[in-house]
C-alpha cells in the first residue's frame, strides 16, 4: 500500500505536467493577447486601453469590461491589407509545404533504405546545418542569390543565361529559404515511419503482380501517411507565421500575416490590431490540426 | 477431389490453364544456379528438377541458402550465374511481377492497411480481373481457407492462425504455377502448426498445385514433402524422399541433422559376402551389411537410428543362421528419458562408447521397463546399420 503511494505522486505529477505548462505558457499568455486584441490602441503605457486595474474597485473593473470591443476583429474583415496577408501567407505555405514534400519524400525514402550504418550518417548530414545559426544560413542565402552571387556565376559560366538574374526580392528566393530551411523538419518524420516500414511489404506487393510505381502508391505511400501528416504539419503551421525568410528574401510589395504583424507592432505601434491578427492566425491554424486528428480517428474507427 | 469443395472450382481451372504442365511433367528446373553476397557464396552451383504437382521442401540450417534460393525463385534476387526455367522459359532475370509464382511470406507480410478481403484481392487487382470475378474469387478464396466472417477485418484484429490463412489465401488467389512457402509454419505454436501441416498437404492435393516449401524444421520437411532437398553451405547435399533421406542418408552430416543418431568411427577390417565387419573403437567389431553402391576399404561410419536399437535382459533369442549376424553389445544404462511415446535410453557400453536405444512404450504398465544401472544387452541386425564415409 505505501510502496504505492510513493510511486503514485511522481506519476501523478508527470501526469498532470504538460497541462500546467499548457496553463502557464500557453493559455495564460493566450488570455492576454485576447484581452488586448479587444481593446482599443492609445497614446499610454501601455499602448491600449482599457487597463485592468484591480485596485481600481469593482465599479472600474466593471467598466473596464464594459470599453472591450470586437472593433479590431471587424478591421481585419474589412481592410484587404489583412485579407491578403492571410491569404498569401496560407498560399506560401501551401506551395512551399507541397515543394517541401515533393523533396523531402524521395530523400527520406533513400535514406530509409540505406544500410544501417549509413543511415545514421545520413541523419548526422540532415541535422548537421541546424549547428550553424539560422539567420546567419538565410544571410547566406543572400549571399548566393544576389547579383554577383554564387548562383549567378554559375549560371553565367555554364552559359545557362547571358545576363544576372535578378533572384534576391522575388518569392523563388523566398522559396528556396523556406525549402532549406524546413526540409529536416519534412524528412525527419518521413524518414522515422519510412525506417519502420518492413521492406518485405514492398516485396509481397510485388510477388502480387504489382509494377513498382503501382507498390508505390498501394503500399509504400499509404502506409508513410502518418510521417507525411507529421511532417506536413511540422512545416506547414510555423511556415504561415514565419517571418524572417520573407523579410529577408521576399519583395516587399506582398507581405505575409507575420510581417503584417511586425509592422502593426512595432511600426504602428497598434498593440490591439496585431493581438487581433495574432488570434485570428491561431484560429485559422487550428483548422488543419483539427482536420489532421479527424481523419486520424476515422481511419481508426474504419479499423474497427 | 475439388467438388467436394464448397464453392470452388480451383483444381478444374487449374487443369483447364495451358501453361500448366500435367502432374508428373517437369515445371521447374534450376540449372547450376548460383549468388554470392561480398565474399559469401549463398547458393553455390545448385540443380533441381521439380515436377509439377509436386511438394518439394528445401530442408537446411539457417545460413544454408534455402531462403536465397527461395527468394531467386520468386524474382527477389537475381543469379550471378546458371538459370532458371519455369516451363520451359527462362525467367531468371524476370522481375518478381512478370513471373506466374507467388509466395508466402514467413511472417507474412500482410498490408496492414487493408482488410482480409483487399489483401485477399490485391493480386487480382493488379492482374486486371473484372470486380464481379474479383469478388467470386475472394469469397471462394475464404471459404477455402475456412476465413468466413473476418473479411473486413484489419491484420493486426486477427491471431497468428487467421493471419497465417489471409497469407495463404493471398498467394493462391492468382492460382499461380508455384506456390513457393518460406517457412508457412514457423510462427504458429505446435499444435496449431500440427493441424496447419495436414491442412496445407490436403490442399496441395486437392488443387494440384506445385509447392516448394522452405524450412528448418526437418520434421515438417518429413511431414508434409514427398521429395526433400537437403541444403548445406549453398549445396544440395542429398534430394531423396523422406524415407530414403532417413534411412539411407548420404552423408554423416545429413544423418546427424534428420533425426537422431548413433555414430561410431572405425575401419573395414573383413568381407563376407554381403556383410562387412568394421573394427570401431567405442563399439568393438559390427557387422553391417554392404551398402548398394560397394564401398572399398579404409575409414567408416557405422550409423544406426536409436529406435533399430532393441534392448533386453539376455542376449537375444538364436534363430537359426542369423545369430552370427546379429551384433550384440553389452552394457549398463546410463540415462532414461521418457517421452511418453518412446522411452529413450542411454546405454553405456562395455567397450566404451554411448549407445542410444529408444523404445516404444506399448503398454501402459510397464513392469519391464529398465532401471538406472541396470545391465543390458543392446542388440541390432547388419541391416539395420548404415556405411557412412568418414
Amino acid at each position: 500500500m505505501s510502496s504505492r503511494r510513493i510511486f503514485a505522486r511522481p506519476a501523478r505529477f508527470a501526469a498532470i505536467a504538460p497541462y500546467v505548462w499548457m496553463a502557464l505558457f500557453f493559455l495564460v499568455p493566450f488570455a492576454f493577447v485576447l484581452k488586448i486584441s479587444l481593446s482599443q490602441t492609445a497614446i499610454a503605457q501601455p499602448p491600449y486601453e482599457p487597463v485592468f486595474d484591480l485596485t481600481a474597485g469593482w465599479e472600474a473593473l466593471k467598466a473596464a469590461f464594459a470599453a472591450l470591443s470586437v472593433d479590431n476583429f471587424r478591421l481585419l474583415g474589412s481592410d484587404d491589407i489583412y485579407v491578403f496577408a492571410y491569404v498569401r501567407s496560407l498560399t506560401v505555405a501551401v506551395t512551399a509545404t507541397a515543394l517541401l514534400l515533393l523533396i523531402g519524400y524521395p530523400i527520406a525514402y533513400g535514406m530509409a533504405r540505406l544500410p544501417k550504418r549509413w543511415q545514421a550518417i545520413a541523419m548526422v548530414l540532415v541535422i548537421v546545418p541546424f549547428w550553424t545559426s539560422f539567420l546567419i544560413r538565410i544571410y547566406a542565402w543572400i549571399n548566393i542569390l544576389q547579383h554577383d552571387g554564387l548562383l549567378n556565376q554559375i549560371l553565367l559560366a555554364l552559359h545557362l543565361v547571358s545576363q544576372p538574374v535578378v533572384w534576391l526580392s522575388t518569392d523563388t528566393a523566398m522559396y528556396i529559404g523556406i525549402v532549406y530551411s524546413y526540409l529536416p523538419f519534412m524528412i525527419l518524420p518521413l524518414y522515422a515511419t519510412l525506417a519502420k516500414m518492413e521492406p518485405v511489404l514492398e516485396e509481397a506487393a510485388s510477388d502480387l503482380g504489382a509494377p513498382p510505381w503501382q507498390v508505390f502508391w498501394l503500399v509504400t505511400f499509404p502506409l508513410s501517411l502518418p510521417g507525411v501528416g507529421a511532417g506536413v504539419l511540422l512545416c506547414f503551421i510555423p511556415i504561415v507565421g514565419e517571418f524572417v525568410i520573407p523579410d529577408l528574401l521576399a519583395g516587399s510589395n506582398s507581405l505575409m500575416i507575420g510581417q503584417t504583424l511586425w509592422l502593426e507592432f512595432f511600426t504602428n505601434k497598434d498593440w490591439p490590431v496585431a493581438s487581433a491578427a495574432a488570434i485570428v492566425l491561431l484560429v485559422v491554424l487550428l483548422l488543419p490540426l483539427l482536420l489532421y486528428e479527424r481523419l486520424q480517428k476515422r481511419q481508426l474507427e474504419q479499423g474497427r | 477431389m475439388a467438388e467436394e469443395l464448397p464453392g470452388t472450382n480451383l483444381a478444374a481451372d487449374a487443369a483447364a490453364r495451358d501453361a500448366f504442365p500435367a502432374a508428373g511433367q517437369p515445371l521447374l528446373r534450376i540449372e547450376a544456379v548460383a549468388k554470392t553476397f561480398g565474399t559469401f557464396r549463398a547458393v553455390d552451383g545448385v540443380s533441381l528438377d521439380i515436377k509439377a504437382g509436386e511438394f518439394f521442401a528445401l530442408l537446411g540450417p539457417s545460413g544454408c541458402g534455402k531462403t536465397t534460393l527461395l527468394r531467386m525463385l520468386a524474382g527477389f534476387e537475381a543469379p550471378d550465374g546458371g538459370r532458371i526455367l519455369l516451363g520451359g522459359k527462362d525467367i531468371a532475370q524476370a522481375l518478381p511481377h512478370e513471373r506466374p509464382i507467388n509466395m508466402m511470406f514467413q511472417n507474412y507480410a500482410l498490408f496492414p492497411h487493408l482488410s482480409v478481403r483487399d489483401n485477399i484481392a490485391f493480386g487480382l487487382k493488379r492482374a486486371g480481373m473484372a470486380r464481379a470475378d474479383i469478388a467470386t474469387r475472394v469469397a471462394e478464396m475464404v471459404a477455402l481457407v475456412k476465413l468466413e466472417g473476418l473479411e473486413k477485418r484489419k491484420p493486426d484484429q486477427l491471431s497468428g492462425g487467421q493471419r497465417q490463412r489471409v497469407a495463404l489465401a493471398r498467394a493462391l488467389a492468382r492460382r499461380p504455377q508455384l506456390l513457393l512457402l518460406d517457412e508457412p509454419l514457423a510462427a504458429l505454436d505446435k499444435k496449431l502448426r500440427e493441424s496447419t501441416q495436414g491442412e496445407l498437404m490436403e490442399l496441395q492435393r486437392r488443387l494440384g498445385m506445385t509447392f516448394i516449401i522452405v524450412t528448418h524444421d526437418q520434421e515438417e520437411a518429413m511431414t508434409m514433402a514427398s521429395r526433400i532437398g537437403v541444403m548445406k553451405a549453398g549445396k544440395l547435399a542429398q534430394v531423396a524422399s523422406p524415407r530414403e533421406l532417413y534411412e539411407a542418408p548420404r552423408s554423416r552430416w545429413i544423418a546427424e541433422f534428420v533425426g537422431d543418431i548413433n555414430l561410431f568411427d572405425g575401419e573395414s577390417k573383413l568381407r563376407d559376402g554381403h556383410r562387412l565387419v568394421i573394427g570401431t573403437r567405442d563399439a568393438g567389431a559390427l557387422v553391417v551389411a554392404e551398402p548398394r553402391e560397394p564401398v572399398g576399404t579404409g575409414r567408416f561410419t557405422v550409423a544406426i537410428r536409436p529406435e533399430k536399437v532393441k534392448l533386453s535382459r539376455r542376449g537375444p533369442v538364436s534363430e537359426a543362421g542369423r545369430e552370427t549376424a546379429i551384433n550384440t553389445l553389452d552394457g549398463v544404462i546410463a540415462d532414461i528419458c521418457y517421452l511418453g511415446g518412446t522411452t529413450t535410453y542411454k546405454v553405456k557400453l562395455d567397450t566404451g562408447g554411448m549407445l542410444q536405444a529408444s523404445v516404444a512404450n506399448s503398454a501402459r504398465i510397464d513392469v519391464d521397463a529398465y532401471s538406472l544401472n541396470q545391465n543390458v544387452v543392446a542388440w541390432f541386425t547388419p541391416d539395420d546399420c548404415v556405411v557412412l564415409p568418414s
